[in-house]
């Protein structure tokens, strides 16, 4: 590659005048090309290392700082349930409980919305089509979150507390996960508001990865006499699975560290219940809300405590979904 | 080109120097309850006077540590600190304006102020004993009111925050079991109901969910046109919040025996006095390390109170009483000095 760039130029220097001047400008061109791939080799590593070291810069600050709580409650701040500024007393399993339960509604939710429209894009949408849906998606993925909390907050709460939430009650009230009071706000209203937000980056991702497959596999699928269905299902699917993943591990991620839109709808209680309908917290929650007002010293340590567990949480996400994308990517052969 | 360039750079050096002679800055942080307050004030005394206060709405948490640290030249808390804290703090504290909280409530068919409750039946409300409307309990203090079978949904600040502090100082005292439970604080482990984020967040839950109970600051419940309720004070009448019912709270508390004012102004025993009163608090270094700062700090808070009465009053803040502004002046006096020297006064 490089080779043949350098016959290149060179044929360009001899082709455009042939002068003595013009070949050693060259040559000199080719040492200063030479200091440039090293120095900018040098500043693509530090670059790259800057993250590991702003990784384990923040773990250090985020366990230091949380040192106060380690030592007073060890192990117990995990599995107490118990959170109670005035006693100085804290637990974290209500927000642990919450971040988690709140992130999976959403990827319950999310998920098929999400393969649905990736599929009708690439697959179904005529042309244009296409253009307008995708760049809506592309749009709704860069609204703050903050005004998806106000909107779940003065809209999406209101129309579930009247419509969607008695209807749960009535019918599915025998489940213990949907009783309670249509409040309109709590864990599965959380949920909801989480799943819209997190459609836009799972649809778009997964959109690109099935534009991806080489359509010599899907028209040789034709070929063969396989339906579209067939097709997607069983061309398509294996194809992009770990892209698919992937994009579903973005999109938890996300799910996993949002904070405004969760704090306006989840109902902010310290307490774990069973119903989805009933308020809950989420750790960005608890911390969005407590942070301001905390002046004791293990107060303000518990609560970055609960900051050191939302990175533990999501650096074990990323690294099951690093597992799961090597054991699922497509080796190519068995459909 | 070159000349250009040093007289430019001379013009901005002069800029420069002016500005920093000319305009002073006063920098402060903390309590988010009266922010809209200080910043109207610091609008109008800068018109007059060219002195800027920078004041930074960061939480009462947030303004107590900065003031300590030195960072800034006051701090500002909706709980007062104690004189052992003061103490140890090296801070001196007095109280700029009073506030209410109110008991505001979401049942068809009830006009605000006409439901009557006690401290005692609104504490067993947010302990979760009594869960109905129509309990008997409710229902005795308030013949003739059509009140709803239906469940009562509790609704709390789920933010750390002052008002937080005065409604349940407030339950604590009318209601031991409250006392055990949950104490009272910012924020506090709270026996049911749902969080909202803010005196908005707190409105907006009450307003739109039905049978519901929530606390504010006045100025909100008058603002979102909520339902307030009627309380029952110490002396035994049922009062409706308002500004007098506030200042009567001021007025009947023991600002002198309190050390650094820290008078807690609820459950009051005055005639006419709203049982949930508080007062916010300023706070500054006992012995500041900028001597002129801290000068401009009380001369600036001296002109808020001389002047700045009736624009609290139409942010619906009450003003302190005078005979305590008079109290206050004498602490400044006394208590905040430069190099032995009183920073204020003669």
């Amino acid at each position: 590659m490089a080779e043949n760039l350098k016959e290149k130029t060179g044929e360009l220097d001899i082709s455009s005048s042939g002068a003595d001047g013009y070949v050693s400008l060259s040559a000199r061109r080719q040492s200063s090309g030479k200091l440039g791939d090293a120095v900018f080799k040098g500043v693509a590593y530090g670059f790259a290392f800057s993250v590991i070291l702003l990784m384990a810069l923040l773990f250090i600050v985020l366990v230091k700082e949380s040192w106060l709580s380690i030592k007073a409650f060890g192990f117990s701040f995990v599995y107490s349930s118990i959170w109670d500024p005035v006693a100085q007393e804290f637990g974290a399993l209500p927000s642990i409980y919450g971040t988690i339960v709140s992130s999976i509604i959403a990827i319950v939710i999310a998920v098929p919305i999400s393969l649905g429209i990736a599929i009708f894009l690439t697959e179904m949408a005529p042309k244009r089509l296409k253009g307008p849906i995708g760049t809506a998606i592309e749009l709704l993925a860069s609204i703050p979150s903050i005004i998806y909390g106000m909107w779940g907050l003065f809209v999406f709460a209101p129309f579930l507390s009247e419509y969607v939430e008695p209807f749960l009650i009535d019918y599915l009230g025998f489940i213990p996960l949907f009783t309670g009071a249509p409040l309109g706000i709590g864990m599965l209203p959380a949920g909801f508001i989480l799943a819209i937000m997190i459609i836009p980056f799972i649809s778009s991702v997964t959109r690109d990865i099935f534009q991806m497959v080489p359509s010599i596999l899907k028209e040789s699928g034709y070929g063969v006499g396989a339906t579209k269905w067939e097709v997607i299902r069983k061309i398509v699917f294996p194809y992009a699975r770990s892209g698919v993943i992937g994009a579903v591990i973005l999109g938890l991620g996300r799910a996993l560290g949002e904070t405004m839109a969760v704090t306006f709808l989840i109902g902010n209680a310290q307490e774990i219940k069973l119903s989805l309908l009933d308020p809950a917290t989420s750790i960005s929650a608890t911390l969005a809300n407590e942070f301001t007002e905390a002046v004791e010293e293990l107060y303000l340590s518990s609560l970055v405590e609960l900051g050191l567990i939302l990175f533990l949480i999501t650096f074990v996400v990323l690294a099951l979904a690093k597992l799961l994308i090597a054991r699922f990517s497509y080796k190519g052969g068995k459909l | 080109m070159r000349r250009l360039l040093i007289l430019v750079s001379a013009l901005m050096l002069c800029m420069a120097t002016a500005s920093f002679s000319s305009a002073q800055l006063i920098n402060g942080a903390g309590a988010t309850f009266p922010a809209p307050l200080y910043s109207k004030w610091s609008y109008e005394y800068a018109k007059q006077t060219k002195i800027k206060l920078n004041y930074q709405s960061i939480g009462s948490g947030g303004g107590i540590k900065q003031v300590m640290a030195g960072t800034v030249d006051f701090g500002a808390s909706d709980a007062p600190l104690g004189a052992k804290e003061l103490k140890e703090g090296g801070l001196v504290q007095f109280p700029m304006a009073i506030g209410g909280v109110v008991p505001v409530v979401n049942i068809k068919g009830i006009a605000p102020g006409q439901m009557k409750l006690t401290g005692e039946v609104l504490a067993d409300i947010y302990l979760g004993k009594i869960t109905k409307w129509n309990d008997k309990r409710i229902a005795d203090l308030n013949a003739g009111v059509a009140l709803p079978d239906e469940k009562i949904t509790v609704v709390h600040r789920s933010d750390g925050s002052g008002t937080t502090w005065i409604f349940t100082n407030y339950l604590s005292k009318v209601s031991p079991e409250w006392q055990k439970k949950a104490g009272f604080g910012t924020a506090v482990n709270w026996p049911a109901g749902v969080g909202g984020k803010g005196n908005e967040g707190v409105a907006t839950y009450v307003k739109r969910i039905k049978n519901t109970i929530g606390y504010v600051e006045f100025a909100y419940a008058v603002q979102n046109k909520l339902t307030q309720t009627k309380l029952k004070n110490k002396a035994g009448s049922f009062v409706d919040p308002s500004m007098e019912s506030f200042m009567a709270a001021a007025e009947s508390a023991d600002w002198k025996g309190t050390p650094g004012f820290g008078v807690i102004l609820t459950e009051q025993a005055g005639k006419g006095a709203w049982p949930i009163a508080g007062a916010t608090f300023i706070l500054v270094k006992a012995n500041p390390s900028e001597c002129a700062n801290a000068k401009e700090v009380l001369k600036f808070f001296d002109w808020a109170y001389k002047n700045g009465g009736a624009m609290a009053k139409a942010l619906d803040y009450v003003p302190i009483p005078k005979n305590v502004f008079e109290l206050m002046e004498q602490a400044w006096a006394k208590e905040v000095k430069c190099a032995s020297q009183p920073v204020w006064g003669k």
